[in-house]
Protein backbone atom coordinates (compact mmCIF):
# COMPACT_ATOMS: atom_id res chain seq x y z
CA UNK A 1 0.00 0.00 0.00
CA UNK A 2 2.94 2.21 0.73
CA UNK A 3 4.80 1.78 -2.25
CA UNK A 4 1.94 1.72 -4.54
CA UNK A 5 0.82 4.80 -3.07
CA UNK A 6 4.52 6.73 -3.28
CA UNK A 7 4.03 5.43 -7.14
CA UNK A 8 1.05 7.83 -7.50
CA UNK A 9 2.59 10.06 -6.08
CA UNK A 10 5.42 10.18 -7.86
CA UNK A 11 2.93 10.12 -10.97
CA UNK A 12 1.14 13.24 -9.69
CA UNK A 13 4.42 15.17 -9.27
CA UNK A 14 5.36 14.23 -13.14
CA UNK A 15 1.92 14.54 -13.90
CA UNK A 16 1.74 18.57 -12.54
CA UNK A 17 5.42 18.99 -13.99
CA UNK A 18 4.26 17.82 -17.38
CA UNK A 19 1.08 20.33 -16.89
CA UNK A 20 3.03 23.28 -16.19
CA UNK A 21 4.44 22.90 -19.47
CA UNK A 22 1.13 24.78 -20.61
CA UNK A 23 2.91 28.09 -19.72
CA UNK A 24 5.62 27.51 -22.24
CA UNK A 25 3.22 27.73 -25.00
CA UNK A 26 0.90 25.60 -27.07
CA UNK A 27 3.70 24.07 -28.80
CA UNK A 28 5.53 22.73 -26.04
CA UNK A 29 3.09 21.55 -24.70
CA UNK A 30 1.33 19.25 -27.28
CA UNK A 31 5.37 18.25 -27.91
CA UNK A 32 5.48 17.06 -24.71
CA UNK A 33 1.90 15.42 -25.03
CA UNK A 34 2.79 13.61 -28.01
CA UNK A 35 6.02 12.37 -27.14
CA UNK A 36 4.63 10.46 -24.03
CA UNK A 37 2.12 8.99 -26.66
CA UNK A 38 4.87 8.44 -29.06
CA UNK A 39 3.27 10.19 -31.54
CA UNK A 40 5.84 12.63 -33.02
CA UNK A 41 6.80 12.00 -35.88
CA UNK A 42 10.59 11.63 -34.77
CA UNK A 43 9.34 9.12 -32.53
CA UNK A 44 8.57 9.89 -28.89
CA UNK A 45 9.97 8.57 -25.49
CA UNK A 46 12.23 5.64 -24.95
CA UNK A 47 12.34 5.12 -28.84
CA UNK A 48 13.69 2.92 -30.48
CA UNK A 49 14.32 1.03 -27.34
CA UNK A 50 10.53 0.41 -27.71
CA UNK A 51 8.29 0.21 -30.57
CA UNK A 52 6.68 3.24 -31.71
CA UNK A 53 3.86 4.08 -29.05
CA UNK A 54 4.58 1.64 -27.11
CA UNK A 55 5.63 3.08 -23.82
CA UNK A 56 2.32 5.07 -23.17
CA UNK A 57 0.24 1.80 -23.22
CA UNK A 58 2.99 -0.03 -20.78
CA UNK A 59 2.77 3.06 -18.41
CA UNK A 60 -0.90 2.64 -18.52
CA UNK A 61 -0.70 -0.61 -17.37
CA UNK A 62 1.31 -0.04 -14.85
CA UNK A 63 -0.37 2.48 -13.20
CA UNK A 64 -3.50 0.89 -13.42
CA UNK A 65 -1.90 -2.39 -11.67
CA UNK A 66 -0.70 0.03 -9.08
CA UNK A 67 -3.98 2.18 -8.95
CA UNK A 68 -5.75 -1.56 -8.59
CA UNK A 69 -3.36 -3.04 -6.09
CA UNK A 70 -3.58 0.28 -3.59
CA UNK A 71 -7.36 0.15 -3.78
CA UNK A 72 -7.29 -3.78 -3.16
CA UNK A 73 -4.87 -3.07 0.09
CA UNK A 74 -7.14 -0.31 1.24
CA UNK A 75 -10.18 -2.12 1.44
CA UNK A 76 -8.24 -5.40 3.53
CA UNK A 77 -7.49 -2.48 5.91
CA UNK A 78 -10.66 -1.15 5.99
CA UNK A 79 -12.19 -4.49 6.62
CA UNK A 80 -9.45 -5.15 9.22
CA UNK A 81 -11.14 -1.94 11.26
CA UNK A 82 -14.70 -2.61 11.01
CA UNK A 83 -13.77 -5.91 12.48
CA UNK A 84 -11.50 -4.69 14.97
CA UNK A 85 -12.78 -1.62 16.40
CA UNK A 86 -16.11 -3.74 17.45
CA UNK A 87 -19.04 -1.87 18.65
CA UNK A 88 -19.15 2.05 18.38
CA UNK A 89 -18.21 4.69 21.30
CA UNK A 90 -21.64 6.54 22.37
CA UNK A 91 -18.90 9.45 22.63
CA UNK A 92 -15.66 10.17 20.93
CA UNK A 93 -13.09 12.62 21.19
CA UNK A 94 -9.82 12.31 19.30
CA UNK A 95 -7.03 14.11 20.24
CA UNK A 96 -4.38 13.77 17.02
CA UNK A 97 -6.19 12.45 13.97
CA UNK A 98 -5.66 14.85 11.43
CA UNK A 99 -8.79 15.98 8.96
CA UNK A 100 -6.78 14.35 5.94
CA UNK A 101 -6.34 11.16 8.17
CA UNK A 102 -9.93 10.77 9.16
CA UNK A 103 -10.80 11.26 4.94
CA UNK A 104 -8.29 8.54 3.66
CA UNK A 105 -11.16 6.13 3.08
CA UNK A 106 -14.48 8.22 1.64
CA UNK A 107 -11.69 10.52 -0.16
CA UNK A 108 -10.28 8.17 -1.12
CA UNK A 109 -13.72 6.70 -2.95
CA UNK A 110 -14.26 10.38 -4.19
CA UNK A 111 -10.67 10.23 -5.34
CA UNK A 112 -11.34 7.74 -7.61
CA UNK A 113 -14.78 8.40 -8.65
CA UNK A 114 -13.46 11.89 -10.30
CA UNK A 115 -10.47 10.08 -11.34
CA UNK A 116 -12.79 8.39 -13.77
CA UNK A 117 -14.30 11.91 -14.58
CA UNK A 118 -11.03 12.95 -15.35
CA UNK A 119 -10.09 10.32 -17.88
CA UNK A 120 -13.78 10.31 -19.47
CA UNK A 121 -12.88 14.18 -19.83
CA UNK A 122 -9.19 14.27 -21.27
CA UNK A 123 -8.09 10.43 -21.72
CA UNK A 124 -11.23 9.02 -23.59
CA UNK A 125 -12.74 12.60 -24.43
CA UNK A 126 -16.01 11.19 -23.77
CA UNK A 127 -16.86 14.66 -22.09
CA UNK A 128 -16.22 17.70 -23.87
CA UNK A 129 -17.04 20.96 -22.40
CA UNK A 130 -15.57 23.67 -24.62
CA UNK A 131 -13.36 21.58 -27.24
CA UNK A 132 -13.80 19.21 -29.57
CA UNK A 133 -12.78 15.59 -29.80
CA UNK A 134 -10.54 15.90 -32.91
CA UNK A 135 -8.57 19.45 -30.78
CA UNK A 136 -4.86 19.20 -29.96
CA UNK A 137 -4.19 18.75 -26.15
CA UNK A 138 -3.35 22.35 -25.29
CA UNK A 139 -6.77 23.73 -27.23
CA UNK A 140 -8.68 20.95 -25.24
CA UNK A 141 -7.19 22.28 -22.10
CA UNK A 142 -8.04 25.62 -22.93
CA UNK A 143 -11.25 24.89 -24.06
CA UNK A 144 -11.96 23.14 -20.83
CA UNK A 145 -11.24 25.52 -18.58
CA UNK A 146 -12.79 28.24 -20.09
CA UNK A 147 -15.90 27.16 -18.11
CA UNK A 148 -16.40 27.84 -14.88
CA UNK A 149 -17.86 24.64 -13.39
CA UNK A 150 -14.93 22.43 -14.89
CA UNK A 151 -12.90 24.94 -13.15
CA UNK A 152 -14.42 24.50 -10.11
CA UNK A 153 -14.93 20.66 -9.96
CA UNK A 154 -10.96 20.60 -10.99
CA UNK A 155 -10.58 22.54 -7.06
CA UNK A 156 -12.69 19.83 -5.55
CA UNK A 157 -10.79 17.25 -7.29
CA UNK A 158 -7.27 18.80 -6.16
CA UNK A 159 -8.28 19.58 -2.34
CA UNK A 160 -8.81 15.80 -2.57
CA UNK A 161 -6.15 14.46 -4.17
CA UNK A 162 -4.00 16.89 -1.81
CA UNK A 163 -5.97 15.43 1.58
CA UNK A 164 -5.27 12.41 0.31
CA UNK A 165 -1.78 13.18 -0.23
CA UNK A 166 -1.43 15.06 3.13
CA UNK A 167 -1.86 11.59 5.46
CA UNK A 168 -0.63 9.31 2.30
CA UNK A 169 2.77 10.85 2.22
CA UNK A 170 3.45 10.64 5.89
CA UNK A 171 1.73 7.27 6.30
CA UNK A 172 3.47 5.43 3.50
CA UNK A 173 7.14 6.69 4.78
CA UNK A 174 5.78 5.51 8.58
CA UNK A 175 5.04 2.02 7.42
CA UNK A 176 7.97 1.93 5.71
CA UNK A 177 9.85 2.46 8.91
CA UNK A 178 10.91 6.17 8.49
CA UNK A 179 9.48 7.43 11.89
CA UNK A 180 11.95 6.35 13.94
CA UNK A 181 12.17 10.06 16.57
CA UNK A 182 10.19 12.30 17.59
CA UNK A 183 12.01 14.70 14.77
CA UNK A 184 11.57 11.97 11.94
CA UNK A 185 7.31 12.71 13.15
CA UNK A 186 8.14 16.01 12.55
CA UNK A 187 9.98 16.27 9.63
CA UNK A 188 8.09 13.53 7.69
CA UNK A 189 4.53 15.30 8.58
CA UNK A 190 6.51 18.74 7.31
CA UNK A 191 7.37 17.37 4.15
CA UNK A 192 3.91 15.89 3.96
CA UNK A 193 2.42 19.09 4.38
CA UNK A 194 4.52 20.48 1.54
CA UNK A 195 4.10 17.84 -0.76
CA UNK A 196 0.55 18.18 -0.69
CA UNK A 197 0.94 22.00 -1.11
CA UNK A 198 3.36 22.22 -3.77
CA UNK A 199 0.62 19.36 -5.91
CA UNK A 200 -2.20 21.94 -4.84
CA UNK A 201 -0.48 25.10 -5.96
CA UNK A 202 1.14 23.18 -9.18
CA UNK A 203 -1.52 21.68 -10.37
CA UNK A 204 -4.12 24.78 -10.49
CA UNK A 205 -1.97 27.02 -11.75
CA UNK A 206 -2.73 26.54 -15.54
CA UNK A 207 -6.42 25.96 -14.75
CA UNK A 208 -6.84 29.08 -12.90
CA UNK A 209 -4.55 31.18 -15.72
CA UNK A 210 -6.70 29.91 -18.08
CA UNK A 211 -9.44 30.41 -16.69
CA UNK A 212 -8.29 34.14 -16.16
CA UNK A 213 -6.93 34.89 -19.36
CA UNK A 214 -3.54 35.09 -17.48
CA UNK A 215 -0.30 34.65 -20.06
CA UNK A 216 -2.19 31.94 -22.00
CA UNK A 217 -3.23 32.30 -25.69
CA UNK B 1 -19.59 18.68 43.66
CA UNK B 2 -22.82 17.21 41.62
CA UNK B 3 -22.44 15.35 38.53
CA UNK B 4 -24.63 13.23 36.18
CA UNK B 5 -22.66 9.99 34.71
CA UNK B 6 -23.91 7.65 31.57
CA UNK B 7 -22.39 4.62 31.98
CA UNK B 8 -22.87 1.89 30.02
CA UNK B 9 -24.47 -1.08 31.74
CA UNK B 10 -24.41 -4.58 29.82
CA UNK B 11 -25.07 -7.43 31.40
CA UNK B 12 -23.63 -10.01 29.98
CA UNK B 13 -20.70 -10.60 26.80
CA UNK B 14 -23.60 -11.44 24.48
CA UNK B 15 -26.41 -8.91 26.74
CA UNK B 16 -27.46 -6.17 24.79
CA UNK B 17 -26.29 -2.58 26.68
CA UNK B 18 -27.11 0.92 26.89
CA UNK B 19 -26.19 4.17 28.57
CA UNK B 20 -27.86 4.54 32.54
CA UNK B 21 -28.29 7.72 33.87
CA UNK B 22 -26.70 8.36 37.53
CA UNK B 23 -27.08 11.72 39.74
CA UNK B 24 -24.19 11.85 42.25
CA UNK B 25 -24.29 14.80 45.01
CA UNK B 26 -21.26 15.71 47.23
CA UNK B 27 -18.57 14.33 44.97
CA UNK B 28 -14.60 15.55 46.67
CA UNK B 29 -12.55 17.21 43.92
CA UNK B 30 -9.75 15.46 45.65
CA UNK B 31 -11.58 12.32 44.65
CA UNK B 32 -10.09 9.88 42.08
CA UNK B 33 -12.33 8.79 39.21
CA UNK B 34 -12.36 5.39 40.66
CA UNK B 35 -13.29 6.47 44.27
CA UNK B 36 -16.37 8.16 42.64
CA UNK B 37 -17.36 5.00 41.04
CA UNK B 38 -17.15 3.63 44.54
CA UNK B 39 -19.06 6.41 46.24
CA UNK B 40 -21.55 5.38 43.16
CA UNK B 41 -21.59 1.81 44.09
CA UNK B 42 -22.04 2.54 47.26
CA UNK B 43 -25.72 4.22 46.59
CA UNK B 44 -26.48 1.89 44.17
CA UNK B 45 -26.20 -0.89 46.75
CA UNK B 46 -28.11 0.91 49.35
CA UNK B 47 -30.73 1.39 46.53
CA UNK B 48 -30.52 -2.52 45.43
CA UNK B 49 -29.35 -1.64 42.19
CA UNK B 50 -26.80 -3.81 40.81
CA UNK B 51 -23.46 -2.10 41.12
CA UNK B 52 -21.26 -1.03 38.12
CA UNK B 53 -18.58 -3.50 37.44
CA UNK B 54 -15.37 -2.22 36.61
CA UNK B 55 -11.49 -3.43 36.86
CA UNK B 56 -8.89 -1.80 39.18
CA UNK B 57 -5.98 -3.19 40.94
CA UNK B 58 -3.22 -1.18 42.05
CA UNK B 59 -4.70 2.82 42.08
CA UNK B 60 -1.71 4.16 41.19
CA UNK B 61 -1.26 3.80 37.69
CA UNK B 62 0.98 0.93 36.89
CA UNK B 63 -0.74 -2.42 36.95
CA UNK B 64 -2.81 -1.26 33.59
CA UNK B 65 -6.00 -2.45 34.69
CA UNK B 66 -8.33 0.53 35.09
CA UNK B 67 -8.81 2.00 31.60
CA UNK B 68 -12.49 2.90 30.99
CA UNK B 69 -13.46 5.98 28.35
CA UNK B 70 -14.47 8.37 29.64
CA UNK B 71 -16.21 11.41 27.50
CA UNK B 72 -14.63 9.60 24.66
CA UNK B 73 -11.34 9.39 25.79
CA UNK B 74 -9.54 6.70 26.92
CA UNK B 75 -8.71 7.38 30.52
CA UNK B 76 -10.27 10.39 30.29
CA UNK B 77 -7.21 12.52 29.19
CA UNK B 78 -9.32 14.94 27.03
CA UNK B 79 -6.74 17.94 26.29
CA UNK B 80 -4.87 17.40 29.61
CA UNK B 81 -0.56 17.56 28.73
CA UNK B 82 -0.47 15.56 31.42
CA UNK B 83 -0.87 11.65 30.14
CA UNK B 84 -2.69 9.69 32.89
CA UNK B 85 -4.35 6.23 33.88
CA UNK B 86 -8.42 6.45 34.65
CA UNK B 87 -6.84 6.03 38.46
CA UNK B 88 -4.74 8.98 38.88
CA UNK B 89 -7.43 11.11 36.91
CA UNK B 90 -9.35 13.03 39.65
CA UNK B 91 -12.55 14.58 39.79
CA UNK B 92 -10.92 18.25 40.07
CA UNK B 93 -10.19 17.49 36.45
CA UNK B 94 -14.36 18.02 36.21
CA UNK B 95 -16.79 20.94 36.04
CA UNK B 96 -19.06 21.18 39.14
CA UNK B 97 -22.49 19.99 36.95
CA UNK B 98 -20.53 18.13 34.63
CA UNK B 99 -22.29 15.26 32.64
CA UNK B 100 -19.70 12.63 32.44
CA UNK B 101 -19.88 9.58 29.77
CA UNK B 102 -18.17 6.35 31.04
CA UNK B 103 -17.89 3.84 28.38
CA UNK B 104 -16.05 0.40 28.08
CA UNK B 105 -13.05 -0.28 25.90
CA UNK B 106 -14.46 -0.68 22.51
CA UNK B 107 -12.44 -3.16 20.53
CA UNK B 108 -13.09 -6.31 18.20
CA UNK B 109 -10.14 -7.86 20.07
CA UNK B 110 -11.63 -6.86 23.59
CA UNK B 111 -15.22 -8.49 24.31
CA UNK B 112 -16.99 -6.74 26.82
CA UNK B 113 -17.44 -9.16 29.70
CA UNK B 114 -19.66 -6.88 32.16
CA UNK B 115 -20.49 -3.01 31.93
CA UNK B 116 -17.28 -1.58 32.04
CA UNK B 117 -14.95 -4.82 32.16
CA UNK B 118 -13.73 -5.96 29.25
CA UNK B 119 -11.45 -9.40 28.31
CA UNK B 120 -7.77 -8.29 27.53
CA UNK B 121 -6.38 -11.66 26.96
CA UNK B 122 -5.73 -11.21 23.08
CA UNK B 123 -3.07 -9.35 24.49
CA UNK B 124 -1.45 -12.35 26.27
CA UNK B 125 -1.93 -13.92 22.81
CA UNK B 126 0.31 -11.59 21.42
CA UNK B 127 2.94 -11.62 23.89
CA UNK B 128 2.45 -15.53 24.14
CA UNK B 129 3.84 -15.55 20.80
CA UNK B 130 7.03 -13.78 20.82
CA UNK B 131 7.59 -11.28 23.63
CA UNK B 132 10.34 -12.98 25.24
CA UNK B 133 13.92 -14.18 25.60
CA UNK B 134 15.22 -18.03 25.33
CA UNK B 135 17.85 -17.96 27.82
CA UNK B 136 18.75 -21.10 30.33
CA UNK B 137 17.79 -20.70 33.85
CA UNK B 138 20.64 -20.96 36.60
CA UNK B 139 22.10 -18.19 38.54
CA UNK B 140 21.69 -15.06 38.01
CA UNK B 141 24.92 -13.93 35.51
CA UNK B 142 26.75 -10.72 36.40
CA UNK B 143 24.66 -7.14 35.68
CA UNK B 144 27.85 -6.37 33.41
CA UNK B 145 28.46 -9.64 32.10
CA UNK B 146 26.62 -8.53 28.60
CA UNK B 147 27.46 -4.66 27.73
CA UNK B 148 24.40 -2.91 26.75
CA UNK B 149 24.88 0.26 24.91
CA UNK B 150 23.29 3.62 27.06
CA UNK B 151 20.98 5.00 24.32
CA UNK B 152 19.45 1.70 23.29
CA UNK B 153 18.65 0.64 26.54
CA UNK B 154 17.35 3.95 27.38
CA UNK B 155 15.21 3.09 24.64
CA UNK B 156 14.55 -0.45 25.86
CA UNK B 157 13.41 1.06 29.43
CA UNK B 158 11.12 3.59 27.85
CA UNK B 159 9.53 0.61 25.55
CA UNK B 160 9.23 -1.48 28.96
CA UNK B 161 7.19 0.04 30.88
CA UNK B 162 4.03 -0.09 28.53
CA UNK B 163 1.67 -1.82 31.62
CA UNK B 164 -0.58 -3.73 28.96
CA UNK B 165 -3.68 -1.35 29.89
CA UNK B 166 -5.29 -1.01 26.03
CA UNK B 167 -6.10 2.31 25.91
CA UNK B 168 -3.73 2.40 22.75
CA UNK B 169 -6.12 -0.06 21.32
CA UNK B 170 -9.35 1.81 22.84
CA UNK B 171 -8.55 5.52 21.47
CA UNK B 172 -7.73 3.62 17.93
CA UNK B 173 -10.47 4.25 15.45
CA UNK B 174 -9.11 0.82 13.77
CA UNK B 175 -9.01 -0.88 17.07
CA UNK B 176 -5.28 -1.50 16.18
CA UNK B 177 -2.82 -2.89 18.68
CA UNK B 178 -0.08 -1.96 17.36
CA UNK B 179 1.62 0.61 19.57
CA UNK B 180 1.20 -2.41 22.67
CA UNK B 181 3.09 -4.58 19.77
CA UNK B 182 5.62 -2.20 19.15
CA UNK B 183 6.23 -1.40 22.64
CA UNK B 184 7.49 -5.03 23.39
CA UNK B 185 9.25 -5.41 19.80
CA UNK B 186 11.36 -2.11 20.41
CA UNK B 187 11.78 -3.12 24.29
CA UNK B 188 13.79 -6.52 22.86
CA UNK B 189 15.27 -5.52 19.96
CA UNK B 190 17.36 -2.83 21.40
CA UNK B 191 18.86 -4.98 23.85
CA UNK B 192 21.53 -7.60 23.24
CA UNK B 193 19.68 -10.51 25.06
CA UNK B 194 16.74 -9.64 22.34
CA UNK B 195 19.05 -10.34 18.94
CA UNK B 196 19.04 -13.65 18.52
CA UNK B 197 15.11 -14.34 18.47
CA UNK B 198 14.52 -10.50 16.51
CA UNK B 199 13.06 -11.07 13.24
CA UNK B 200 11.44 -14.08 14.17
CA UNK B 201 9.64 -12.13 17.30
CA UNK B 202 8.28 -9.21 14.81
CA UNK B 203 7.14 -12.02 12.30
CA UNK B 204 5.44 -14.14 14.83
CA UNK B 205 4.06 -11.26 17.08
CA UNK B 206 2.46 -9.27 14.16
CA UNK B 207 0.87 -12.75 12.83
CA UNK B 208 -0.75 -12.98 16.17
CA UNK B 209 -1.62 -9.78 16.39
CA UNK B 210 -3.43 -9.81 13.02
CA UNK B 211 -5.35 -13.12 14.57
CA UNK B 212 -6.14 -11.68 17.74
CA UNK B 213 -8.52 -9.69 15.51
CA UNK B 214 -6.99 -6.21 16.16
CA UNK B 215 -7.35 -3.82 12.89
CA UNK B 216 -4.31 -2.57 10.96
CA UNK B 217 -2.55 0.47 11.56
CA UNK B 218 -2.85 3.33 9.54
CA UNK B 219 -0.63 5.81 11.31
CA UNK B 220 -3.56 7.75 12.72
CA UNK B 221 -1.71 8.99 15.94
CA UNK B 222 -4.48 8.02 18.59
CA UNK B 223 -2.82 5.83 20.44
CA UNK B 224 0.17 7.40 21.88
CA UNK B 225 -1.74 10.53 22.42
CA UNK B 226 -3.79 8.26 25.10
CA UNK B 227 -1.10 6.26 26.30
CA UNK B 228 -0.51 6.71 29.88
CA UNK B 229 3.37 5.81 29.67
CA UNK B 230 3.90 7.85 26.77
CA UNK B 231 5.50 5.06 24.20
CA UNK B 232 5.86 6.99 21.34
CA UNK B 233 4.79 6.32 17.54
CA UNK B 234 8.15 6.10 16.71
CA UNK B 235 8.08 2.54 18.26
CA UNK B 236 5.70 1.35 15.70
CA UNK B 237 8.11 2.89 13.61
CA UNK B 238 10.81 0.47 14.75
CA UNK B 239 8.22 -2.12 14.29
CA UNK B 240 7.63 -1.80 10.86
CA UNK B 241 11.64 -1.30 10.03
CA UNK B 242 12.28 -4.43 11.68
CA UNK B 243 8.92 -5.88 10.17
CA UNK B 244 10.82 -5.39 6.64
CA UNK B 245 14.28 -6.56 7.79
CA UNK B 246 12.49 -9.53 8.57
CA UNK B 247 11.38 -10.11 5.34
CA UNK B 248 14.95 -10.61 3.94
CA UNK B 249 16.34 -13.02 7.21
CA UNK B 250 15.63 -16.98 6.70
CA UNK B 251 13.80 -17.05 10.37
CA UNK B 252 10.35 -18.03 10.56
CA UNK B 253 9.78 -19.16 6.99
C1 LIG C 1 -5.76 20.38 -12.10
C2 LIG C 1 -5.48 19.12 -12.17
C3 LIG C 1 -5.26 18.32 -13.44
C4 LIG C 1 -5.27 18.72 -14.76
C5 LIG C 1 -5.50 20.11 -15.32
C6 LIG C 1 -5.01 17.56 -15.54
C7 LIG C 1 -4.94 17.57 -16.92
C8 LIG C 1 -4.79 16.43 -17.69
C9 LIG C 1 -4.77 16.41 -19.13
C10 LIG C 1 -4.92 17.63 -20.03
C11 LIG C 1 -4.60 15.11 -19.51
C12 LIG C 1 -4.53 14.58 -20.94
C13 LIG C 1 -3.18 14.76 -21.50
C14 LIG C 1 -3.13 14.30 -22.94
O1 LIG C 1 -4.15 13.99 -23.53
O2 LIG C 1 -2.01 14.25 -23.43
C15 LIG C 1 -4.52 14.30 -18.32
C16 LIG C 1 -4.36 12.93 -18.27
C17 LIG C 1 -4.37 12.16 -17.10
N1 LIG C 1 -4.41 12.62 -15.79
FE1 LIG C 1 -4.61 14.52 -15.25
N2 LIG C 1 -4.85 16.48 -14.70
C18 LIG C 1 -5.01 16.91 -13.39
C19 LIG C 1 -4.93 16.16 -12.22
C20 LIG C 1 -4.80 14.77 -12.20
C21 LIG C 1 -4.75 13.97 -11.00
C22 LIG C 1 -4.85 14.52 -9.59
C23 LIG C 1 -4.60 12.66 -11.38
C24 LIG C 1 -4.49 11.40 -10.54
C25 LIG C 1 -5.09 11.16 -9.45
C26 LIG C 1 -4.55 12.66 -12.82
C27 LIG C 1 -4.41 11.53 -13.56
C28 LIG C 1 -4.39 11.52 -14.95
C29 LIG C 1 -4.35 10.32 -15.72
C30 LIG C 1 -4.31 8.89 -15.16
C31 LIG C 1 -4.35 10.73 -17.07
C32 LIG C 1 -4.39 9.86 -18.30
C33 LIG C 1 -3.15 9.35 -18.74
C34 LIG C 1 -3.35 8.70 -20.08
O3 LIG C 1 -3.75 9.37 -21.02
O4 LIG C 1 -3.07 7.51 -20.13
N3 LIG C 1 -4.66 13.94 -13.28
N4 LIG C 1 -4.63 15.13 -17.19
S1 LIG D 1 1.24 1.07 24.74
FE1 LIG D 1 0.50 2.53 26.29
S2 LIG D 1 -1.73 2.59 25.94
FE2 LIG D 1 -0.97 0.75 24.91
S3 LIG D 1 -1.18 -0.91 26.42
FE3 LIG D 1 0.91 -0.10 26.67
S4 LIG D 1 0.71 1.47 28.28
FE4 LIG D 1 -1.38 1.04 27.57
S1 LIG E 1 -5.65 0.56 38.79
FE1 LIG E 1 -3.60 -0.01 38.23
S2 LIG E 1 -3.19 1.38 36.62
FE2 LIG E 1 -5.10 2.10 37.33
Amino acid sequence: MAITGLILIAFLVMHMFGNLKMFIGAEAYNHYAEWLKGALESGGILEPLLPHGWFIWIFRAFMLACLILHIYCAAKVWAASLRGRGSRYVSVTRREQTVSARLMRWGGIALALLLIFHILMFTTKTIRPGFEASDDPYSMFVGAFGNWWVLAAYIVFMLVVCLHVRHGFWSAFTTLGGNVSPQARTILNALAYFVAALIFVGFMLPPVAVFLNLGVN
Amino acid sequence: MRIKLRIWRQAGPDAPGAMQTYQLDNVSEKMSFLEMLDMLNEQLTAQDIEPVAFDHDCREGICGMCGVVIDGSAHGRYNSAVPTTTCQLHMRSFADGAVIDVEPWRAGAFPVIKDLVVDRKAFDRVIQAGGYISVNTGSAPDAHATPAPKRQSEKAFDNATCIGCGACVAACPNGSGMLFTSAKITHLAMLPQGQPERALRVKAMVAAHDAAGFGGCTNIGECASVCPKQIPLASIGQLNRDLIASLFKGDGK
